[in-house]
Formats: structure tokens, C-alpha cells, sequence
């Protein structure tokens, strides 16, 4: 039980706009009523927030690991001591399991979601995320090119395809559904790809488009809190903001999140090369509330890509002739991981780089637009206080800016961008904003009855400095990081989401499942040993 | 009681389609499985009972206290093994490496460590088994030997299974071996091509020279005629989805992982015209988990060290082989793995020098030699946890009869309680 008082309260959710406000914790949560005789924690000339929230990160699992095997080399830069409390550990671009968490907890974040899971794999995933200390997490289960689902889809069996996700959330012990490049990784299995909305899935007789739109039925119809997370066709390809758009229009008016926007954004040059299409894009989601996104920002320097999509990955080992990993999963996904470096005079990292900001900018409702970096893709998380400086800071952009290679200006429009982001807008994209779009109550915000996560920092003008190292972070009530320094490892919560399905439904799985997969359909569930502290977050 | 699609616990294939017998706490019948694996299962229920230190019987206490003992006084342990047990066990075992300062080591550094190496310099094109089962029309096993030593491998994942796309299984398939000896496997082929030993690096980058178009001047590379290598690339680009099984024949021979280093950079060449993938023939049954395990929480797959109080790695310096050859360390703890019976003469012959505690299902050579001895649950037995297939599937090994003893993991967190209260 404790009580901050004096702090500068920023609470978008309830309305709160840095005022000064108490907030009062009971038992892990905020409470109403005031608590008199609380011990105070004086937050005055702070600001208080509720704990950061990822909504995609790419923090553990196979593809991860692969990272870390496949990188020895960005290991020794990022050293970290076993201490009284934590554990030892190293990685700059893609840490090991422990200082994921405790570098997420030193910059005041206390929730993540790993965003692509192949059902085969969800162990790995489990393992993972079990190790990692201090968050509440969560991941997303890979549909978009899995047998059964197209197979459903293509004999236009509704109910099927409704059991087979319910079914699979529950076999996975998952949150939310992930579908990266509907259809090409199927077609990826015979080097191909889809790159259209209306290209043909090789064997299935479907198309993307009727992928993304029986899934995104399935997901409403099923109450998912999380809408249909999507990953767009045709990724990094110059011109491929009109897939994007194509993508948005077949939604009509249904939830959905576009993830990573930037790496979709791109117009073409002549040569080949890439061009900002943000406005557009930004324009057609000003005009429509049911669409959500979050920026996947680039940030220079080392970073290791990692997909579900094996023919992204295939093309950019191509392309930097780089080391270069891939994996097809059976019946489920495919994935590849491929190490990069974002360089400022590189042409094409610096129009990446401006349509992130652009897109953060442009899009005028902070609560459609989250802020990621599509950890480790565009740059590892420990870049967001860098990214909100950015945001904040008109001219500090602009002296990022000039220095990038001297074709960017023209190919972007960032410079006569003069939004700055105030620290309440912060607040959305980084806390607010992702708990809403996740579907969780208690999250992302100060109001009664909210787990008492919560971030205090120091009102500082370097925004960077302020937002990497806060002064008090609070997980469940209880103080884990202060002035900089981890106190204690607390296990977080494993949110899942549980639809019900038809209990003698596995059945009609079970012919193909034997056929065609090398486990026993008995041993695919996976275990209650993974699943530590597992909250079912309740479907709508 | 019928325990159905029990995980077997033997090779890098973990079969999980075992069905267990279990009458009055003993099995005794065990369907499905491979001589190999049956074999292995069967034997694991007559465990060790007793623990030992000093070659005398004493009690679970007095045995971990002796080892904390050992552990604690000691200035640089090694801790070895770690393939045979599970995931948990593992995760455990590098705790009380990083409390003690220790090098940790898996089996995998005599075995697919090269693997490892040429996967950092290059990447893995590689797939699940499944697609190997429902895609692959080309299987070529290099190096390898799973006739003798995978005996499913074949018939469940790789050459014999109808797959989506290769209905009719055997018979949609082309199989080629790449060994030095025309072994078991190779009478399974429809080709054999026998190298000459020590030629495998020779015989992948000619291959690779003649993708990028040079024409090599000599006609026999390694025993095999320039015409045959040729042969062999053009049905690589022809096929539909093939794949290169590689084993110790490529890792542990000269050139080790330049060898895998070429049959990766080929792989990769041959996805400019189809699909290809590579996957190292893994043989423990959880050397691939000890591999995962590691990684994440170290970010290195073998060799790490914690002397310095952060994972360091150092494949040829932290390495139990090196370590031992160079009379470095002064304490060991072998978990699940016999390495007096299996490392070469000059590392074993250090490894009997120095206090050194076993943790195992049975007595095996090295536990003979161990001043402690702790018998243990077999995992996938009589202890639970996690496994990964040679394809880095996980699986959960299951308890289908009860044991006296304590699992591996339970252990090595007692022990790393017991030294934590000796600091």
C-alpha cells in the first residue's frame, strides 16, 4: 500500500493530461479511495505514466534464438554482470531471455507480446517467455498460410475455420491471431510468393484477399479482443503501398492492425528504388477509426530481421549478400532471419527512417498509430526514448535529418512536418493506445481497478534521457526499478484468450493431422507447465 | 495401464508416436519404437539406486553436499553433458555454471559443434521434418548414417512417408548418399557416391563453382568423377524441395565446418532454382535443446564461460576437450553423458585428475571414476520436461512410471542451493 503524490499525472485513458493528481495502490492495484496513512513515494517535478506496453516484439521463440546463434558478433557489446539480483547475459540487437526483461523494465515498459508464433513451435515460445522477468506477456499465433485455415477457407466451411482458430488458441495457450503475407509462405514452400491481393495460394484455389477476409470475419465473430494482427503482403517492395491500400479498402469498416506500416509504405522510384507513400497511407486511416497500426520506426544501426515471411528474408540476404536463415514449418509458416545494418547515407534507410516519423506524424489520432520498432527488425526496443525525442523535438529532427544521404529530403515529406508530439500523445502511442487495441482492462492506465504498473519519470527536456532511465518503475505495486536499478526479478502474468469451440470438432482434423504432420496430434496441446501465472483475458 | 504416443528419448528424432506398457510400476512392453530407442527406454527403468562418494553408498544429503563441496572450493569447473536431459535440467545446469564461474559445455562440442560455427558464419536454410515428409522429392543423406543410427528416420520422416506432394512416397522420391564407405543408408539409395575421405569440401565447392558456371581442370575431385558431381547438381536444381541430411562425416572430419560452411553456401545457391534446406543429423536426443537452451540464455549455443560474470564464448578455448587437454580445469560436473568412455585419450586422461561428480541414470565409466555419484530419473521415463527434435521441434517428454530417484533438474537445484549457502 503506498500513495505518489505531487506527480504530473498523464493518463490519456481517463482523460488526464498531466495534471496533478495522487494516485493510490492497494494490493498490486490503483485504487479510489484515498489511503491516508499510505507511505508516499513524492513524485514532485516527475511525471507519472502507466507502464509501457509493446504490442509487437519479437522477444522469443525460435526465429529469435536463431538471432542470437546466428550473431555472435552483436553479443560482446551488450555484456551484462550477474548481480545480487539479476541474471547474466549479453546482446545488443537481440538480448538473452533474462535482459530482455530487465532491459524492458529500466525504461519503464511492463507488458510485451511477441507477435509470431507458429502453433508447432508455441513451447519454444513458452520457454522463452517464462524465463523473462518483470512483463506481463503474451503472444500471437501465425494463421495466414496454415493448412487447415486455407483449406476451410476454400471449401467455404465458416463454422470449421471458426473451430479450427478457437481450437488452435486453445492448443497454443495464444492471445491473438498473426497473419504475415496470407498466402505466400505457401506459396514460398515452391519459391514463390503472393504479392497481390488476388494472386492464387499454390494447391488451395484461394487468394490473399479471401484469407484476410475470412480471418478477420472468424476473429470479430469469435470475440477476440485483439483484431486480426496483419502482417501485409508484399513487404519491403518498392510500390507496395498500393497492396496496403488494397489491403485497408477489403476490410470494409472491420477492426483490423496493420503492423509494421513503414516496411509498407514504400513508393517506387524509376530505378528501383524507394519512395515515401505515407501520406496516403495516413490519410486513408485519418478517414477510417477501424483500422489501427504501429510504425515499426527504423533506427540506424545494427539490427537482425527476422520473419514468418521466408521470401522477404530470401530477398534481403540477396540483396545485402548477408548470412542468411530459413525455415519452413509444416503445415503452419515459414521464417527466416537475416542480420542488417540501417546506415544514415544509405538512400533507401534514410526514406525508411523518415516514413516511421512521417507515419507516427501524419497519422492525427494518437490512439491508431503505436509506436514499435518491430523489435529486432528495424532496431532493437532499447531505441524508443530516441525514437520519443524525435517525436518531441521538431528540431532535433531536423538536424537528424541532415545528415542522412541528400536524396532523402526529396523522396520524403518530413521536413515541412512540424507536429511535435506532447508528453500526453507519448503516453497513448507507447501505453494507452496498445492496451486498448489488446483488449486489456486493467492496462495502460491510473484509474481505479488498473494493475498498478506504473512508470515515473523525470520531467527532463532531453526527452531520450528522460524516457531511458525512469526514476520509479511499480510492477503489480511493487517497486522493481529505481533511479536505474533493478531491484528485483518478478515473474509477470501470461495473458491468453480462450474461445469456446465445439468439443467433438478435433475430430474432422484428425485424418489430415496424422497424414500430414510428423507429432501426434495428442502431444500438439501444449502442457500447463508453461504457463506460469496464466490469465485468461476474457473474449468480447 | 497404455500410455499412447510416448516421446522417445534415444536419437535426434524423437519419435513421439511410442506406445508404453506399464504393469505394477515396471514397462513392459513398449510398441512402435526402434531397437535403438527401445533398447534405451527399457534399460533406463534399472536405475542406479544408491548414491556414492568415494566409492561408498551414502544418503542423497551427504552426496550433495559433497558435490557443492567439490564445486564450491573448486577455481574453474567445468560442466559437461547436458544432451540426455531435459530443457529445465539444462537451464538449471547454467545457472550454477554462471554462480560458479564454471565453462559449460554440451556434447554437441565433439559431435555437430562445427554445425554451430557455420551457421554463424552463414546461416541455416533448413525446414521442419514434416516438410521433408510432405515436399521433399530429392533426400540426400551426406556424411550420415541413420540406417544405423536413425533407425526411423527413413521410414518416418525422410524417404518412406506419402506426403502431400509425394503421394507415393518411396517412389516420388530420389535418395543419394555421399559417404566414404557404401554404408547401411547406402543400400537404401538410388545412388551412392562414394568420396574419397577428407574430399567432402572439395567435392561441394566444385559444385558450387560449377553453379556459378567455372569449369573446373581436374575430372576426379575426391574419388569422384567431375561428370558424376555434375550429374548430381543438375538433379539438386531440378528437384521440386530437396534436401541434405549432413552427419559427423562432415562435422568431425578435416575441414569440419568449412565443410558444413560449403554444403550450407551451396544450399543457398540452389534457392535461386528451387527450394533446398539442410539439416544437420542431431543424435542425442535433447543435444538440439541443450543447443536452445544455451542460446538463450547465454546467446551462445556451446563453449560459454562465466568466469568473468557474463557468458563468454570461446569454441577451442572453453571447449571440454580444450579445456581438459590444457589441464585447465580443476573440478567437473558430467551430467547425463559419459565422457571418459567417449572424449579423446589426453582430455579424459585430466578429467580422472580432478574431483568429479555424475549425475546419471545409470553407472557408466565415467561414474565409476566419480568421487560423487547421483543416480537419477530418466527424463522422457520417469521425469517430465522439454526436448527438441533434430529439427528444433519441442516436445514434451512425459513420466509413465515412477522412480526413487530425482530428476536431474530437481538435483542441480539443490546443488545450486547448497553452494549458494557454502558462499
Amino acid at each position: 500500500m503506498f500513495k505518489i503524490i505531487n506527480g504530473a499525472v498523464y493518463d490519456p485513458a481517463n482523460g488526464i493530461d498531466g495534471l496533478i493528481k495522487t494516485i493510490y495502490v492497494q494490493e498490486g492495484k490503483v485504487v479510489a479511495e484515498p489511503l491516508d496513512d499510505a507511505p508516499i513515494i513524492d513524485a514532485a517535478g516527475l511525471v507519472v505514466m502507466p507502464g509501457g506496453i509493446d504490442l509487437h516484439t519479437h522477444i522469443a521463440g525460435p526465429k529469435v534464438n536463431m538471432g542470437r546463434q546466428m550473431c555472435p558478433e552483436n553479443h560482446y557489446g551488450g555484456i551484462h554482470k550477474a548481480g545480487r539480483v539479476m541474471r547474466s547475459g549479453n546482446g545488443v540487437v537481440v538480448p538473452t531471455t533474462h535482459l530482455t526483461g530487465y532491459r524492458y523494465s529500466l525504461m519503464g515498459y511492463t507488458t510485451v507480446f511477441d507477435p509470431a508464433t507458429p502453433p508447432l513451435k508455441a513451447r519454444h515460445v513458452l520457454e522463452e517467455l517464462r524465463d523473462i522477468p518483470g512483463l506481463d506477456k503474451g503472444f500471437y499465433v501465425l494463421i495466414g498460410n496454415n493448412h487447415f485455415v486455407l483449406k476451410f477457407i476454400k471449401e467455404k466451411n465458416f463454422p470449421a475455420l471458426k473451430n479450427y482458430l478457437a481450437w488452435l488458441l486453445e492448443m497454443t495457450k495464444g492471445f491473438a491471431y498473426k497473419i504475415v503475407n496470407p498466402g505466400g509462405l505457401v506459396n514460398w514452400k515452391s519459391g514463390g510468393n503472393t504479392l497481390l491481393l488476388d494472386d492464387q495460394v499454390d494447391g488451395y484455389g484461394v487468394t490473399p484477399r479471401e484469407i484476410i477476409a475470412a480471418a478477420v470475419q472468424a476473429n470479430e465473430e469469435l470475440g477476440i479482443p485483439h483484431p486480426i494482427h496483419l502482417h501485409c503482403n508484399s513487404v519491403g517492395l518498392p510500390g507496395n503501398f498500393r497492396v496496403t491500400l488494397d489491403t485497408m479498402g477489403t476490410i470494409e469498416g472491420q477492426r483490423i492492425h496493420l503492423t509494421h506500416l513503414q516496411f509498407h509504405s514504400y513508393g517506387a522510384t524509376r530505378k528501383g528504388g524507394i519512395t515515401s507513400e505515407a501520406l496516403q497511407l495516413a490519410e486513408y486511416i485519418n478517414a477510417h477509426q477501424n483500422i489501427t497500426t504501429d510504425a515499426g520506426q527504423i533506427v540506424f544501426g545494427p539490427a537482425i530481421t527476422m520473419s514468418a515471411d521466408g521470401p522477404l528474408e530470401y530477398s534481403l540476404a540477396k540483396m545485402a549478400k548477408t548470412k542468411w536463415s530459413n525455415y519452413d514449418v509444416e503445415m503452419e509458416s515459414s521464417s527466416g532471419v537475416v542480420p542488417l545494418t540501417y546506415k544514415e547515407k544509405n538512400p533507401a534507410n534514410g526514406v525508411q527512417w523518415a516514413i516511421g516519423l512521417e507515419l507516427l506524424l501524419l497519422i492525427k489520432n494518437p490512439w491508431q498509430i503505436f509506436l514499435t520498432t518491430d523489435h529486432p527488425n528495424g532496431g532493437p526496443f532499447t531505441a524508443y526514448p530516441s525514437i520519443i525525442k524525435l517525436l518531441m523535438d521538431k528540431d532535433h529532427r531536423d538536424e537528424c535529418l541532415a545528415r542522412l544521404h541528400k536524396q532523402t529530403p526529396a523522396r520524403t515529406i518530413l521536413a515541412g512536418i512540424t507536429r511535435e508530439y506532447t508528453l500526453g500523445e507519448i503516453a497513448v502511442v507507447t501505453r494507452a493506445g496498445p492496451a486498448r487495441i489488446l483488449g486489456l482492462k486493467n492496462k495502460g492506465h491510473l484509474g481505479a481497478g488498473a494493475d498498478a504498473d506504473i512508470a515515473i519519470y523525470r520531467d527532463t527536456a532531453d526527452r531520450e534521457k528522460m524516457f531511458a532511465a525512469p526514476e520509479y518503475v511499480f510492477k503489480d505495486g511493487e517497486l522493481i526499478v529505481h533511479k536505474g536499478v533493478l531491484l528485483q526479478e518478478k515473474a509477470g502474468r501470461l495473458f491468453r484468450v480462450a474461445p469456446a469451440w465445439e468439443r467433438d470438432f478435433p475430430q474432422t482434423l484428425k485424418a489430415d493431422f496424422e497424414r500430414y504432420y510428423t507429432i501426434s496430434m495428442s502431444n500438439y496441446e501444449v502442457e500447463e507447465a508453461y504457463l506460469l501465472l496464466c490469465e485468461v483475458v476474457p473474449c468480447l | 495401464m497404455i500410455f499412447d504416443d510416448v516421446v522417445c528419448t534415444f536419437c535426434g528424432c524423437l519419435c513421439d508416436d511410442l506406445q508404453a506398457t506399464v504393469e505394477e510400476d515396471k514397462i513392459t512392453n513398449l510398441a512402435h519404437a526402434c531397437v535403438l530407442g527401445k533398447g534405451y527406454i527399457m534399460a533406463a527403468q534399472r536405475q542406479s539406486e544408491k548414491p556414492r562418494l568415494k566409492g561408498k553408498d551414502v544418503s542423497l544429503d551427504v552426496a550433495l553436499d559433497a558435490a557443492a563441496a567439490i564445486l564450491h572450493r573448486s577455481l574453474h569447473p567445468l560442466i559437461y553433458g547436458l544432451s540426455s536431459t531435459t530443457c529445465e535440467a539444462q537451464a538449471k545446469a547454467v545457472e550454477l555454471a554462471e554462480l560458479l564461474g564454471a565453462s559449460i559445455d554440451s556434447t554437441a562440442s565433439v559431435c555437430h559443434s562445427p554445425s554451430d560455427l557455420a551457421r554463424q558464419l552463414s546461416g541455416l536454410s533448413s525446414c521442419s521434418l514434416g516438410e521433408v515428409k510432405n515436399r521433399a522429392d530429392l533426400v540426400i543423406y551426406w556424411g550420415c548414417n541413420p540406417a544405423e543410427t536413425h533407425l526411423r528416420h527413413a521410414t518416418r520422416y525422410a524417404l518412406m512417408p506419402h506426403g502431400m506432394f509425394v503421394p507415393r512416397g518411396r517412389q516420388d522420391r530420389r535418395v543419394i548418399v555421399v559417404d566414404v564407405r557404401r554404408t547401411q543408408t547406402a543400400k537404401m539409395a538410388d545412388l551412392f557416391i562414394p568420396v574419397q575421405p577428407g574430399y567432402d569440401f572439395e567435392c561441394l565447392q566444385v559444385m558450387r563453382a560449377l553453379l556459378h558456371g567455372e569449369a573446373p581442370e581436374q575430372e576426379i575431385i575426391g574419388g569422384v568423377e567431375l561428370e558424376t558431381l555434375k550429374t548430381l547438381l543438375q538433379e539438386m536444381k531440378s528437384c521440386r524441395y530437396g534436401v541434405i541430411f549432413f552427419g559427423i562425416g562432415l562435422t568431425m572430419s578435416s575441414g569440419d565446418y568449412n565443410n558444413v560452411v560449403a554444403a550450407i553456401e551451396l544450399v543457398r545457391q540452389l534457392n535461386a532454382y528451387t527450394r533446398f534446406a539442410i539439416m544437420p543429423m542431431r543424435g542425442h536426443g535433447n543435444v538440439a535443446g541443450a543447443e536452445q537452451t544455451l542460446s538463450r540464455l547465454t546467446g551462445f549455443p556451446f563453449a560459454v564461460n562465466f568466469s568473468r560474470g557474463y557468458p563468454r564464448y570461446g569454441p577451442g578455448e572453453f571447449t571440454a576437450v580444450d579445456l581438459l587437454v590444457r589441464e585447465e580445469v580443476d573440478a567437473a560436473l558430467v551430467i547425463a553423458s559419459d565422457p571418459l568412455a567417449h572424449l579423446p585419450f589426453e582430455a579424459a586422461k585430466w578429467l580422472q585428475q580432478v574431483p568429479l561428480v555424475v549425475l546419471d541414470v545409470h553407472e557408466n565409466y565415467t561414474s565409476r571414476q566419480a568421487e560423487v555419484f547421483i543416480p537419477v530419473a530418466p527424463c522422457g521415463v520417469a521425469a517430465e520436461g522439454t526436448a527438441y527434435r533434430m529439427d528444433n521441434i519441442p516436445l514434451r517428454l512425459k513420466k509413465i512410471i515412477p522412480s526413487l530417484n530425482q530428476a536431474d533438474e530437481e538435483l542441480l537445484a539443490s546443488l545450486k542451493e547448497r553452494i549458494r549457502c557454502l558462499k
